[in-house]
């Protein structure tokens, strides 16, 4: 893959639900190659009809999607799903199997890996969240914050070209938040992460994009976004009490 | 939603963290394949129904097979004899028999018994202990886990292993919802007592249904996104030598053999 096409590129992509509702109007943007930005959004955004567009669980509207040049669609399907790697909100709904190691193993055998390289490829998911010791625990016993950093693992097991994560610091204790911030940091991958968790998107992702009412109402450096308080009250995205984003320092790009 | 992680969530993991029935042990019969276990098990259940009721000394001797096999698995007969009281409802049935059955009658101890009845009663007792007592074995010496590999191993319709694997999966989960209504029912001062409040319990049970479906819907997109078409992907492949086998396949065939005596003695 050469390094100037974009991991994810969306263009005027337009849907409406079977019951007419319209979630998105024309929505554009280009996320490149290890890029880290956040869609932020308040609720009912279309910031989850969004994310299933990305790996074809919805489709049917109008626009494209394309994924590191592939465009979703029915032909390529299985290919999409790889390399797109979404984390639902709740990881009782992510996590299915009956041991840690048999779900992050899913994926990746679904795509017909078999034996020791699917075996490789589970111990370097789980060791790249620091999960590596609950490898044969049933999902439900872990707290939450690993269940959701066991998630993480799941998708990454498939290798995929762009991490995307809904709500990642949701109910997350702040130890467990910070421990995801620095797999998230760490992690050399193209992350597009869906969230209302404003200083989480600063801590980090340079670049933001806020989704309003099924349009890209902004796209800049997240920094800029958040201290413009005209833009975030239009948006009824509102920062925490005491909160100055101008205060703490900005997430910076890793060097590409 | 599950979103607790507390000291209680982490108790009620721990009650179905090894189901109850599993002992957990290094034994031979503990290491063999889960899906000889299977058939075995099966096999001698099948071989001990077939056998005629009349031949009551073969069941003595099905009764010493299944207690080698658990000395064999150091399963104490104190763990084994506490999990047969499952039987019980089905003792309690067969107990009837001789009074209620029809046909030739005789006196024991001053009671007019069906000879028939009986006969009956000794069968259902005899033959569901042995099956009961096989079982036990059989989960006290596999885990749930292995028992569904097993299962997908021996070709059951794989729709079957998936949703019984989903009920081990989600299974405290859906508890712990149900233990969150209970609590956010009771801490608005509701308090089940007799029928008028039935119809309370009612619709906690169809919103628990609700919300398990659509959590059955939330998982189908998680899967789909990682690549499921309709069949799970095979990751622990369990196979079985030849010397695993004939080692598990001992037990059913001794019981044919002892089958066999009794049709002819």
């Amino acid at each position: 893959m050469d390094p100037v096409t974009p991991s994810l590129e969306v263009a005027r992509l337009a849907f409406a639900y079977p019951d007419g509702h319209q979630a998105l109007f024309g929505v554009d943007f280009t996320v490149a190659r290890g890029e880290r930005v956040a869609l932020l959004g308040p609720n009912g955004a279309g910031k989850t009809t969004l994310v299933l567009h990305l790996n074809g669980i919805l489709t049917g509207g109008t626009g494209t999607v394309k994924v590191a040049g592939l465009p979703v669609g029915k032909k390529h399907m299985a290919e999409i799903r790889r390399r797109v790697g979404i984390v639902f909100q709740d990881p009782d709904d992510q996590l299915f199997m009956p041991t840690v190691r048999e779900d992050v193993a899913f994926g990746p055998a679904t795509a017909g890996l078999k034996g020791a390289e699917l075996e490789a490829r589970v111990d370097r998911a789980l060791e790249q969240v620091g999960m590596a010791d609950f490898k044969d625990r049933p999902p439900h016993h872990l707290s939450f914050g690993q269940r959701r950093r066991v998630a993480v693992a799941t998708v990454l097991a498939m290798e995929p070209e762009i991490l995307v994560l809904d709500e990642p610091s949701s109910n997350l204790d702040p130890a467990s938040r910070r421990e995801l911030a620095d797999i998230l940091r760490s992690l050399d991958v193209t992350v597009l992460m869906v969230t209302h968790d404003l200083p989480y998107a600063l801590e980090l992702c340079p670049r933001s994009l806020i989704l309003s009412e099924g349009v890209i109402t902004a796209d800049g450096k997240t920094g800029e976004l958040l201290a413009d308080d005209t833009l975030m009250r239009a948006h009824r995205l509102e920062l925490p009490y005491g909160f100055d984003p101008r205060s703490v320092p900005s997430a910076v790009d890793r060097p590409r | 939603m599950s979103t607790q992680t507390g000291p209680s969530r982490a108790r009620g993991g721990e009650r179905g963290a090894a189901h109850r029935l599993y002992r957990h042990g290094h034994s031979p019969v503990h290491a063999l394949p889960p899906h000889t276990k299977l058939a075995a098990t099966f096999a001698f259940v099948v071989v001990v129904v077939s056998t005629p009721r009349e031949a009551m000394w073969t069941f003595a001797l099905y009764a010493a097979l299944l207690g080698a096999v658990a000395h064999r698995a150091r399963v104490p007969a104190g763990f084994l004899l506490k999990r047969l009281l499952i039987e019980v409802p089905f003792v309690a049935f067969a107990v009837l028999m001789p009074f209620v059955a029809e046909g030739e009658r005789v006196d024991v101890a001053g009671l007019s018994l069906s000879v028939g009845g009986l006969w009956g009663a000794w069968n259902v007792l005899a033959k569901g202990t042995l099956g009961v007592a096989a079982s036990v074995l059989l989960a006290a010496t596999t885990e749930l886990r292995q028992l569904l590999l097993g299962l997908q191993r021996l070709k059951l319709p794989p729709l079957l292993v998936q949703i019984a694997s989903f009920m081990i999966r989600y299974g405290d989960v859906i508890t712990d919802e149900m233990r969150r209504m209970r609590i956010a029912r009771e801490s608005r001062g509701f308090e089940a007592r007799g029928i008028r409040h039935w119809g309370v319990l009612a619709k906690s049970a169809g919103a628990l249904f609700i919300r398990s479906y659509e959590r059955g819907e939330r998982v189908h997109l998680a899967m789909v996104s990682r690549g499921y078409a309709g069949s799970m992907p095979v990751i622990d492949e369990v196979s079985a030598t030849r010397a695993q086998w004939s080692y598990a396949l001992a037990l059913p065939l001794a019981a044919l053999v002892v089958c066999l005596l009794g049709w002819t003695l």
